[in-house]
């Protein structure tokens, strides 16, 4: 199709006028408009795929997904198609296209990638169980033009690491042997666990709180006061109030909208994944009860792609809500991700459910009263709403008396590395890794001695063995640079280089900054660099470290340089 | 500021006061603190983006630093721009980007906003390791004008605002993530292979010299282009009239930058930013040239206008000014003053204009005076003065940003008044809803609510249908109507023949979409219609104008901020050149020729004796010639054998003069049949007054010094005036701008030193020390009783419609690269690089039915004649019709097109033929 022609060869362009005026002279570019034309065929074959869906930009991304999911890559003549029908730049279709991960753009005339796609995930609890090895294995050993090989960020698997995805099915423990067998078994869609679903969640009394609220019987205040007093924080990682929140978003003005941030990707995260696929039903009746609080009008509930079996479950379920007629068609509007981890920043988050780059916003304004489509925006994470009818239905005391002296509520640790039973550890807020460890987790595995943890996924820091009495909760680590955010434990022992690991967190800081600021952007690759060539005790590394945190737009790049800083502060100026 | 809004804070130990829309840069700025930044331009329309982090500050009690750019202060904020943790955080910022940038010494522009900060800052190297090269973007020469050097880039996304923003062209975007992420066009294309239109507003705002005219660049892309000065001016092009900054070198102008005019706020298009080297071309007639005895004209003459001495031979001033008066003397005095005539021109300034016809009237004794606003608007502004007393704009064009629907009509802005089509862009994303009719598709569609795509032609059928609605669903203004206008109830009882139902047939829109539009249009706080040549260049073009001006004043939608009647106009002074009488009716500010009263006046003023018979318009004249009636002309600056209808026809006549005296830069098309030709100074040359589309009166400067012996053309005028019996003693064009002032109401309180302090001055203005009006007639409009006049209008269709010989609608029109004939943009380097050669555009179902491929041969016939050029592809053109710009000398489209005129605007139907297309081998029989 398109002839656009390379004209960087032709450079010749005289100055002042060309010989005869009114004389033709050498075109450059072909006889159509300028750049790219739009192809017929690949407009009918965009139409057929869109069928009736409005062409609004903030299904963008839905679109992609279509295309990406139908040709196994978004061709320019489809994503030309695209932007026309909807009514875009080429520019705003390709900004888009090339932000997401799981999105793979082909121009005229590239090679398309292999038809199926093996992602082994290379973050830290992966690593440490041999991820590097399984990926060269695979890729020595599998044929290129059927099969590509290439690394992904953290599944949320990490306590069955190492991890791949083939196609969209998840590997558990896996070896080169079983990756190769189900990339040859042509069974590549993703694979749904027992859960609990909505006729077995209404047996059990499900949806009894809502039913409450939405009949007037608990009235905002008392839901409100409940959430208060059993001390419900956000449980993505900022630990802000349940009920201040609501409060916030409700002195903002109607109409107001909700998100659900359902984009776990924080290395070592893996609880909300959890909940999704075990009682999806206890978040959805909290994510109603929430929307409820703020008078929401719709709620975007954004899953990240590399969830397709929770989307399998959420597709079902709240199909079977509409079905029932618990909530009006329409209501929650599921929105799938396409590999960004920026995009778990709510701001970010935000602009993904528009349709666009996942570029984090400046504060203020925050969302509570400036989210999506300028909106008033309440958002929530999964396992905050999880407990949310919990709460309603056995009181504020059963759930705040559920943490150690001190603090409130019972946690949901995300627990991987180097113990004996790894996995999603249900533990009172305040625990410490010790105990975890001990107490929740079988103690290390065989062979290993407790060295050092990241008590908040690759975000929070690095602390050594020997602070294993800190209480893992909100405002406690801080004072050691550190915190518990998305209480994503990763367990290191002798076996593990702390250094490795730092350089392994602030490589995926590097891979998932937006690029937006300078201090992330620049500053990332360039602390890679310094940290990669053993400069780790380079002063400037620090004075770097200072600037990512004091002027990056958002946390990603105030939090990037804790493992650095952390390496620096506790394990010793050389190794 | 009040006090109950004023934000009170403390800005480095002082306490100060803000705006509730300031930032914290704005107020330091205001202040005199100058704080770092490189992605904020202080500018209009650009929005802070605060991802460059340069200009960091310190905000008591807050974890993290402070973008102040987009930082607003809040009451008892305390902020420190001086903090040792910001200015540490500033300088780290500045490292780290100097880090990737090529050594000062190679960079490509050292001047650069990047640069200076740099070195203000005191970070001029870095200690961090450079990225590996393999990230590095290479160079991208492929555009004829800007070159990329992605190496320089900052991630500072301005040229994204630039591009998708201000001017919404939407060509650049952030592709990637992260450090990979890029500055790329389109699909991140090749910038010359992109969708680019080459506005350069990237180029402008580019902090770093990633982006950069590729004149001022080594071949090693290092800049080697520096102005020894910068002399603000404008545009010779359009009628939008953007100013600019030259940025002048050893005489020549080196490069342009968009300066803060009124109409533009800085952006300009490809033909401002990068056209203006034809200023310098080698063509540029330098000496007077008189017709060697051996040289007869021929219609078909074609010459090179590199070398005139086939034809011409040099002469002195002297000689050359005798030969010229003298052959017009012999004819005047021969023939009568009724044999003379003079086309002036709307690129020359507003003094020019006024003696060009000044000399036809006081010293040929004619009214046979006229310009290219008969091509162009003459049927507009003759339903505009029969209505409403006045023939230009009711409203600025930036009025569409407080619009709430704007409609644009037979325009095609973003190719024809690329930085109005700005405007209605940035309005559209503010949420103003616009409405496109027009039979071709254009680059505003994708922004438009509808595109109603209607039958060539159907103009009067569309609008007609939408006064039915407004008047069936009485939708109309009752008390407006009443209190401003006369003619209602004809209206209401004409229209009835025009149902949007029985109308859909023949404009080929369904009824309910036409009422549709008719709703909104009536209904919004404020609606807006632009219009262009797709309107007036009809046979009914003045029934089209009446139409549209009929849907404003049964709605009431003129007279407020948002609302009113826009026809664009053409050339940079094609309303300053009309409102200075080059108009065979009517004398400066339209007073007619006719009215003994105005006469009288004129004749005390000017102290002759003055035809009381009005002139004949462009092409009656040419028929004149035809005819023997005519047989001198004086033409100044226009170019009639290529900007006339039938132009085989056109061309005789001006071969068959006795006497034609061109005065022009070039050597035109219609220089070929020249008895004499006077060089003339280009716009850059010369002092002078231009009036744009806007109402607003702008200075004009020169910037460079004209070649050779070319004379400002007021003293040419002058110096033929003196020879035919005038005493003209004219010093400057200042001089004459204040005797036409005396003359010319629409002037009151304007004088020359106020434009050429203020730079620009709207008219009406209501006092000397007061802003013009920009939108008028709030209260009454200039007519006799304050009315309005509605005349209703009935279904004239095209003039020539298709038939089986020529089955196709042959449309004429302009490129964005080309204006007008080509004269001066065709001999534009950067121009004629993108738009090299003549083209047909059609559909890409009629290239298959016609079994060509884009870019070959064919043959366009009309009942006029044919010419052969290529065909291009064009999914904007519908089935059954060709596009084709009138600026190519080689396949001139006025050669087809039909010179029969709208009865009251006499103009020509320039957008209605019938044609036939075949591939150029086949055809040897042919038109005829």
């Amino acid at each position: 199709m398109s002839d656009i022609a390379d004209p960087s060869t032709d450079r010749t362009v005289p100055s002042g006028a060309r010989g005869g005026g009114n004389r033709g002279g050498k075109r450059r570019r072909g006889y159509g408009p300028k750049g790219r034309e739009l192809d017929a065929t690949a407009h009918d074959e965009v139409c057929a795929l869109l069928g009736a869906r409005p062409r609004r930009r903030d299904l963008l991304i839905e679109f992609l997904h279509l295309l990406q999911d139908e040709y196994g890559c978004l061709h320019a003549r489809h994503l030309m198609a695209l932007a026309d029908e909807m009514r875009l730049s080429q520019a705003e279709v390709y900004e888009v296209a090339t932000f997401y991960a799981h999105f793979d753009v082909v121009k005229e005339g590239e090679t398309p990638p292999a038809p199926v796609t093996i992602r082994v995930c290379d973050s830290l609890p992966c690593m440490m169980k041999g991820a590097e090895a399984l990926r060269s294995a695979l890729a020595e050993n599998i044929d290129p033009a059927a099969v590509r090989v290439v690394s992904a960020p953290c599944m949320g698997r990490c306590a069955a690491a190492p991890v791949c995805e083939v196609g969209h099915r998840h590997v558990d423990h896996a070896t080169p042997q079983t990756v190769a067998e189900i990339a040859g078994s042509g069974d590549l869609h993703p694979h749904v666990p027992a859960y609990q679903d909505l006729d077995a969640y209404l047996a059990e009394g499900g949806y009894g709180e809502l039913k409450r609220v939405r009949a007037g019987d608990l009235g905002y205040d008392d839901v409100s006061a409940t959430m208060a007093e059993a001390g419900l924080r956000g449980l993505g990682g900022a630990g802000f109030p349940t009920a201040k929140k609501w409060e916030f978003v409700r002195s903002a003005p109607a109409p107001r909208l909700m998100c659900v941030n359902a984009d776990e990707g924080e290395p070592g995260t893996f609880k909300d994944r959890f909940f999704l696929e075990t009682r999806p039903h206890r978040v959805l009746e909290g994510m109603l009860i929430a929307a409820h609080a703020v008078e929401a009008e719709r709620i975007y509930f954004y899953l990240r792609d590399e969830y397709p079996a929770a989307r399998e479950i959420l597709l079902q379920e709240i199909a079977a809500l509409e079905a029932n007629g618990l909530v009006e068609p329409g209501f929650i509007d599921l929105r799938r991700g396409a590999g960004a981890y920026i995009c778990g920043e709510e701001s970010a988050l935000i602009e993904s459910v528009e349709g666009k780059r996942g570029l984090p916003r400046h504060r203020p304004p925050y969302v509570a009263s400036v989210g999506v489509f300028g909106r008033p925006t309440l958002v929530h994470n999964v396992e905050t709403l999880y407990w949310m009818p919990q709460i309603l239905k056995n009181g504020a005391d059963w759930f705040a008396s559920q943490g150690k002296p001190g603090h409130k509520g019972p946690r949901t640790y995300s627990v991987s590395g180097r113990v004996k039973n790894p996995g999603v550890k249900l533990a009172p807020s305040g625990i410490t890794v010790r105990e975890l460890i001990e107490a929740h987790c079988g103690g290390m595995e065989d062979g290993h001695t407790f060295t050092a943890y990241l008590p908040g996924g690759a975000s929070g820091g690095i602390l050594p063995a020997t602070m294993d009495d800190l209480p893992l909760d909100f405002g406690q680590l801080e004072k050691h640079g550190s915190f518990v955010g998305s209480h994503a434990v990763v367990i290191l022992s002798d076996m593990d280089d702390v250094r490795d690991a730092a350089i392994n967190l602030v490589k995926f800081f590097e891979d998932e900054s937006c690029g937006q600021c300078t201090p992330c952007r620049a500053g990332c690759e360039k602390a890679v660099k310094l940290m990669e060539s053993g400069r780790f005790d380079d002063p400037l590394l620090e004075e770097l470290c200072q600037t990512m945190a004091d002027a990056s737009i958002c946390g990603l790049g105030q939090a990037a340089p804790n493992p650095i800083r952390s390496v620096r502060k506790f394990f010793g100026a050389s190794s | 500021m009040t006090s109950e809004t004023a934000i009170t804070f403390t800005l480095d130990d002082r306490e100060v006061t803000a705006t509730p829309e300031e930032t914290i840069w704005q107020v330091a700025q205001r202040l005199g603190t100058d704080i770092p930044h490189l992605c904020y331009a202080p500018e209009p329309g650009y929005r802070a983006d605060g991802n460059c982090r340069a200009c960091m500050v310190e905000i008591d009690g807050e974890r993290t630093l402070a973008a102040s750019c987009v930082r607003k202060p809040a009451d008892g904020m305390v902020v420190k721009t001086a903090s040792d943790r910001a200015e540490k955080a500033r300088a780290m910022v500045m490292e780290l980007l100097v880090a990737d940038q090529p050594v000062k010494t190679d960079a490509h522009d050292p001047s650069s906003k990047l640069w200076s900060w740099a070195e203000r800052i005191g970070v001029t190297e870095s200690r961090f390791p450079a990225h590996v090269s393999s990230d590095v973007p290479s160079p991208d020469p492929s555009h004829p004008a800007m070159r990329v050097n992605l190496d320089a880039c900052i991630h500072c996304n301005l040229c994204v605002r630039a591009c998708r923003e201000v001017q919404v062209n939407d060509v650049i975007g952030m592709s990637g993530r992260g450090h990979h992420a890029k500055i790329t066009f389109d699909f991140d294309d090749p910038m010359g292979g992109s969708t680019c239109v080459a506005c350069g507003e990237c180029v402008q705002a580019c902090p770093t010299g990633a982006l950069m005219e590729s004149s001022l660049l080594s071949e090693t892309g290092v800049r080697t282009g520096f102005e020894d000065a910068t002399i603000q001016s404008g545009c010779p092009f359009c009628g939008v009239g953007c100013q600019i900054d030259y940025h002048v070198s050893d005489g020549k102008i080196l490069y342009a930058d968009g300066a803060a005019g009124p109409a533009n706020e800085n952006r300009l298009c490809v033909k401002g930013r990068f056209g203006f080297d034809y200023q310098s071309s080698p063509q540029r007639l330098t000496v007077p040239l008189i017709r060697r005895d051996d040289a007869p004209k021929h219609g078909d003459d074609r010459l090179d206008p590199s070398n005139p001495y086939t034809h011409f031979r040099e002469a002195t001033w002297e000689e050359a000014l005798e030969r010229a008066a003298g052959g017009l003397n012999t004819v005047r005095d021969r023939d009568g003053s009724q044999a003379l005539a003079g086309f002036g021109s709307a690129k020359c300034s507003n003094e020019e204009a006024y003696l060009f016809q000044k000399l036809v009237r006081a010293g040929f004794g004619t009214n046979n005076v006229d310009h290219c606003t008969r091509l162009c608007h003459a049927s507009s502004v003759a339903a505009l003065m029969e209505a409403i007393g006045t023939g230009s704009v009711t409203a600025p064009f930036n009025a569409a940003i407080d619009a709430e629907v704007v409609i644009v009509i037979g325009a095609n802005p973003t190719e024809n008044h690329p930085v109005a089509a700005t405007f209605i862009k940035n309005a559209v994303k503010n949420g103003t809803r616009l409405y496109i009719m027009d039979p071709r598709r254009q680059m505003l569609s994708r922004h438009a609510t509808r595109h109603l795509q209607f039958k060539p032609g159907a103009d009067v059928a569309l609008l007609n249908a939408m006064i039915f609605t407004i008047i069936e669903e009485e939708l109309y203004d009752r008390q407006y109507v009443a209190a401003r206008t006369h003619g209602f109830e004809e209206l209401v009882t004409n229209v009835q023949q025009f149902p949007p139902e029985k109308m859909e047939e023949i404009c080929g829109i369904p009824a309910d979409v036409i009422r549709q539009v008719a709703r909104d249009y009536a209904r919004s706080e404020a609606s807006l219609i632009f219009w262009g040549m797709g309107v007036s260049q009809h046979v009914h073009g003045t029934d089209n104008a009446r139409c549209l001006i009929q849907l404003a004043l049964i709605t009431g939608q003129v007279g407020r901020p948002g609302t009113g009647l826009h026809p664009l106009r053409g050339q940079n002074n094609v309303q300053g050149a009309s409102d200075a009488g080059l108009i065979p009716m009517v004398y400066p500010d339209y007073q007619s020729v006719a009215k003994e009263e105005i006469r009288n006046l004129f004749e005390d003023f000017w102290g002759t004796g003055l035809d009381p018979k009005p002139g004949l318009t462009v092409v009656e004249i040419i028929n004149a010639i035809h005819d023997d009636e005519i047989k001198a002309m004086y033409v100044l600056g226009e170019n009639p054998a290529m900007s006339d209808p039938d132009q085989n026809h056109a061309r005789a006549a001006l071969a068959k003069l006795d006497h034609l005296v061109v005065q022009d830069i070039f050597l035109t098309e219609t220089a070929y049949y020249a008895d004499v030709i006077l060089p003339a100074t280009s716009y850059y040359e010369k002092w002078g007054t231009f009036t744009n589309t806007n109402r607003q009166v702008q200075i004009g400067e020169p910037v460079v010094s004209p070649p050779g012996q070319a004379r400002p053309d007021w003293q040419t005028i002058q110096e033929l005036a003196k020879r035919m019996g005038l005493d003209w003693t004219y010093e400057s064009p200042a001089e004459v701008f204040t005797e036409m002032a005396q003359v010319m109401p629409s002037l009151k309180n304007i004088t020359w030193d106020r434009v050429a302090r203020e730079r620009a001055v709207t008219y009406p203005c209501d006092a000397p020390d007061q802003p013009g009006n920009e939108i008028l007639f709030a209260e009454s409009f200039p007519t006799e009783d304050g009315r309005a006049k509605i005349v209703p209008t009935n279904v004239v269709p095209p003039d020539e419609l298709p038939d089986a010989d020529y089955p196709m609608v042959l449309t004429t029109g302009r490129l964005l690269e080309h204006w007008h004939t080509g004269a001066m943009t065709r001999r534009a380097s950067v121009l004629e690089a993108i738009e090299p050669e003549p083209t047909v555009a059609m559909n890409p179902r009629q290239l298959r039915t016609l079994g060509v491929e884009p870019g070959a041969m064919v043959k366009v016939a009309t009942r006029r004649g044919f010419i052969e050029l290529k065909a291009r592809r064009d999914r904007n053109v519908p089935e059954g019709m060709l596009f084709i710009p009138f600026c190519f000398e080689d396949a001139a489209a006025n050669k087809l097109t039909n010179p029969q005129l709208d009865p009251f605007g006499k103009i020509p139907e320039f957008k209605f033929c019938a044609a036939r297309i075949e591939p150029a081998a086949e055809i040897v029989e042919a038109a005829e």
